[in-house]
């Protein structure tokens, strides 16, 4: 595998753009960090992602791959000598998938939600809506160390990128997740002692002052 | 198969979502049972048991054991019985195919729904977002037979299933899927000649008719 060439296009608050990075990270790869500017998009983002337009993407030898979690599982696939991220079991497989799908399918909209905000009330809304995703969730993790069981995996990878946005959450929305989801805060510290995870995600503090910078040049505040 | 391998597919006969998967089993060659739920009246003590979080069906029971989420049941099948492979064998190809169906699964019925539930301008945009997302399509399968390339393939399960709603989008929104995108119409024609296509496609009167009764009770007419 020396001479691979792995490029990732990310803008560094994405929780999804954190996932690629961890993962990367997890396998122990080289790769070339590119920032994009946005709301600007390079050139080199809009040909390797035509369809969607959207950050991250990995480009290896040339060759893009879209969508984080299909990025996370090519990563898997391709580099599978070490640290593997999803089960090989097909049934759990499905589980970790499926888990997967439900964080992308409601946590980051219920998180716009509360960021966004344009009233109190639409911010309670999401408020109220993401304690009810974390409370699934905790129950999913159950008594395990992580999602995938002993080891940090693929539905952890999937997750953890969302803690960089939450104190973004709680100083929006007017509460504590640690209060109120301490089983998920307790998963969260435990992920944060990963090298692999700590030096991938951003500073929680610096993505509420881009929050805040957005909210301003949208007219919200 | 296994004659003491057991599969139940909690179905309902309309949706497009049961058919993708019926269609995935009958390339696989794999026996099945079926219980119709009425999601209308009231959703059976099993389906509520097997998918607590959404209640929805398609569910494709393993020897007692639920995956939920029709993209995820087509590739637990793939994965759980590997022969003929559905999803392409290098990595790469993997991604595209994951791509294209997290694509269709984002955009094609959700876009069909906007034209049978709107009126007026509304379904006048809905219709050529509709139409937009099938010439994208389009180009993703170039001048292939298939998604898969020369073989029917992941792609081609995951959206075939779909098109049995199109004949309800035509109706409504006034438009023919052969003059806008006869690319697309040829490749609907080439599938439905498959064995497993054919003997899994609902009637689209009978789909019409049903989402006539839908749209009463949306309040569209």
């Amino acid at each position: 595998m020396g001479n691979d060439e792995l490029i990732l296009l990310n803008f560094w608050p994405s929780m999804f753009g954190s996932r690629v990075k961890i993962a990367l990270e997890e396998k122990g790869l080289d790769y070339e960090y590119r920032e994009e500017e946005l709301p600007n998009k390079s050139p080199l983002l809009l040909r390797m992602n035509p369809v969607h337009k959207k950050v991250p993407v990995l480009i290896h030898n040339g060759k893009p791959i879209c969508e984080s979690n299909i990025i996370v599982q090519y990563i898997d696939e391709v580099w599978n000598d070490k640290a593997p991220l999803l089960p090989s079991d097909p049934y759990e497989k499905a589980q970790a998938r499926f888990c997967a799908d439900y964080i992308d399918k409601k946590l980051y909209e219920a998180g716009k939600k509360i960021t966004w905000y344009k009233n109190k009330e639409g911010a309670e809304e999401g408020k109220k809506e993401v304690l009810e995703i974390f409370k699934v969730l905790e129950g999913a993790l159950g008594d395990k160390p992580y999602f995938g069981g002993e080891n940090f995996g693929y539905v952890d990878i999937s997750l953890i990128g969302f803690y960089m946005w939450f104190h973004a959450y709680e100083t929006c929305g007017n509460f504590s997740i640690e209060v109120e989801c301490p089983k998920l805060m307790a998963w969260v510290k435990r992920c944060l002692e990963r090298k692999t995870v700590a030096k991938s995600l951003g500073d929680p503090k610096i993505v509420y002052e881009i929050v805040l910078k957005f909210r301003k040049s949208w007219g919200l505040d | 198969m296994p004659t003491d391998e057991q599969l139940l597919l909690l179905d309902l006969w309309v949706s497009p979502f049961s058919t993708r998967v019926k269609i995935a089993l009958a390339e696989k060659g794999l026996s099945y049972e079926t219980q119709e739920e009425d999601v209308l009246g009231g959703k059976s003590d099993l389906l509520l048991k097997s998918n607590p979080l959404y209640a929805k069906v398609p569910v494709l029971l393993h020897n007692g054991k639920p995956v939920v989420e029709s993209t995820n049941i087509v590739y637990y099948i793939d994965e759980t019985w590997p022969s003929p492979q559905l999803l392409p064998a290098c990595s790469y190809g993997k991604s595209r195919a994951r791509f294209w169906a997290d694509f269709i699964d984002k955009k094609v019925f959700d876009a069909g729904s906007s034209i049978w539930k709107t009126k007026g301008e509304e379904l006048e945009a809905a219709k050529k977002e509709f139409i937009d997302i099938l010439k994208k399509l389009e180009g993703a399968m170039g001048d292939k037979d298939y998604f898969g390339g020369d073989k029917f393939g992941f792609v081609d399960v995951i959206l075939i299933g779909l098109t049995t709603w199109f004949y309800v989008y035509e109706k409504y929104g006034g438009f023919k899927i052969e003059k806008e995108c006869p690319k697309f119409a040829a490749w609907i024609n080439r599938c439905k000649k498959r064995d497993s296509v054919a003997k899994n496609y609902v009637d689209p009167e009978r789909t019409y008719e049903f989402v006539g009764m839908l749209r009463k009770m949306h309040g569209v007419e």
